[in-house]
């Protein structure tokens, strides 16, 4: 009987290996934890991107339940995504863009804001425009503050102005239901 | 006229070379250390966009950006600490290449200890075990066959 339970601890230990690796065969290694999640948002002061008079600060999320959307004309997947970004609005949320171009190197010429503005509004008018405005981020230093690895990105901000969710690439009816509407409609409710 | 050819090709692709060089070299300091350190930080920082990447090897918009953000800070002053602190405040543990140790890491380096002493008091303990084995009942018995076949 002892001999039994010693043969039991490899084979224990090759079981726990199996479970430990064929989890590794599902994991997404670009998954890691945001370290902003239930952070307030950064403090930033941009303008806006088709009125570049305006400027929006970290308080204009206080209030209402906001999805930003971080995404730019040159980036493929937020078109795809923008289809149904717009189909959200439709429903009733509340969407603000966090424009930023990639031709704008800061460390050397700047593209004309009109152009970009031109580019943006034809994207928007073929695709439909999800948006209730796009906050301009010039520099890329807020997406610098909030993580941002590329585009797409999408933030859930709650009424107090924290950040509750992160999720980067895009946004579908799949991680919808899955990843955002738990969250989304504890804080609608509330 | 070879020569010729080759010297021309030779000025070409050298020009080539210092373009490359001068496009590298757009990060002024006015110190040596902090130009070193700003090396040092830009290897050991992980670009978070493309995995196994540091920040100065990689080309991806976001690692030109956490550049420029290393460079905006040394100037500014910050130290090495600070610095690695800011990126991790901003893209997580993930950013450094050195892993803090916390609940999760301590493993890495207690399994291989603790495998180690499994190991040998499992040895210590087949070896006490041996000398049992041999039974001297049965060492006459074989002794006896033995001296039979002879």
């Amino acid at each position: 009987m002892k001999k039994v339970a010693l043969y039991l601890i490899p084979l224990g230990l090759f079981l726990g290996l199996i479970v430990f690796l064929y989890q590794g065969l599902f994991s997404d290694p670009r998954e890691h934890q945001s370290s902003l999640i239930e952070q307030p948002m950064p403090k930033f002061v941009l303008p806006d991107l088709m009125d570049t008079q305006q400027t929006y600060t970290q308080d204009v999320f206080i209030g209402e339940v906001t999805l930003l959307n971080v995404w730019g004309v040159w980036c493929i997947t937020c078109a795809v995504e923008l289809p149904y970004l717009k189909q959200l609005r439709d429903e009733g949320k509340h969407i603000v863009g966090l424009y930023y171009d990639q031709d704008i190197d800061p460390d050397f010429g700047i593209k004309t804001v009109q152009r970009v503005q031109q580019e943006v509004t034809d994207k928007l008018s073929q695709l439909g425009n999800p948006y209730a405005y796009n906050i301009f981020d010039v520099k890329r230093d807020l997406s610098l503050d909030l993580g941002v690895t590329g585009a797409p990105e999408t933030y859930l901000i709650d009424q107090q102005g924290k950040i509750r969710l992160h999720h980067i690439g895009d946004i579908n009816p799949r991680v919808w239901k899955k990843k955002f509407a738990p969250i989304y409609n504890l804080l609608a409710a509330q | 006229m070879n020569r010729v050819v080759y010297l021309f090709i030779f000025v070409v692709l050298g020009s080539f070379c210092s373009l490359a060089l001068a496009t590298e070299n757009k990060f002024h300091f006015d110190s040596p250390e902090k130009s070193a350190l700003f090396l040092d930080l830009t290897k050991e920082l992980r670009c978070p966009k493309c995995q196994n990447q540091n920040i100065a090897d990689s080309d991806a918009m976001i690692a030109v950006d956490l550049k420029r953000k290393v460079f905006e800070l040394l100037q500014k002053g910050h130290d090495r600490q600070q610095v690695i602190d800011f990126m991790k405040q901003r893209y997580g543990d993930f950013v450094y290449y050195q892993p803090p140790v916390n609940p999760m890491t301590i493993w890495l380096w207690l399994l291989p200890i603790l495998f180690v002493f499994v190991a040998l008091a499992g040895i210590v303990m087949t070896r006490k075990r041996q000398p049992a084995e041999i039974d001297n009942e049965q060492l006459a018995k074989a002794q006896a066959i033995l001296e039979r076949d002879e």
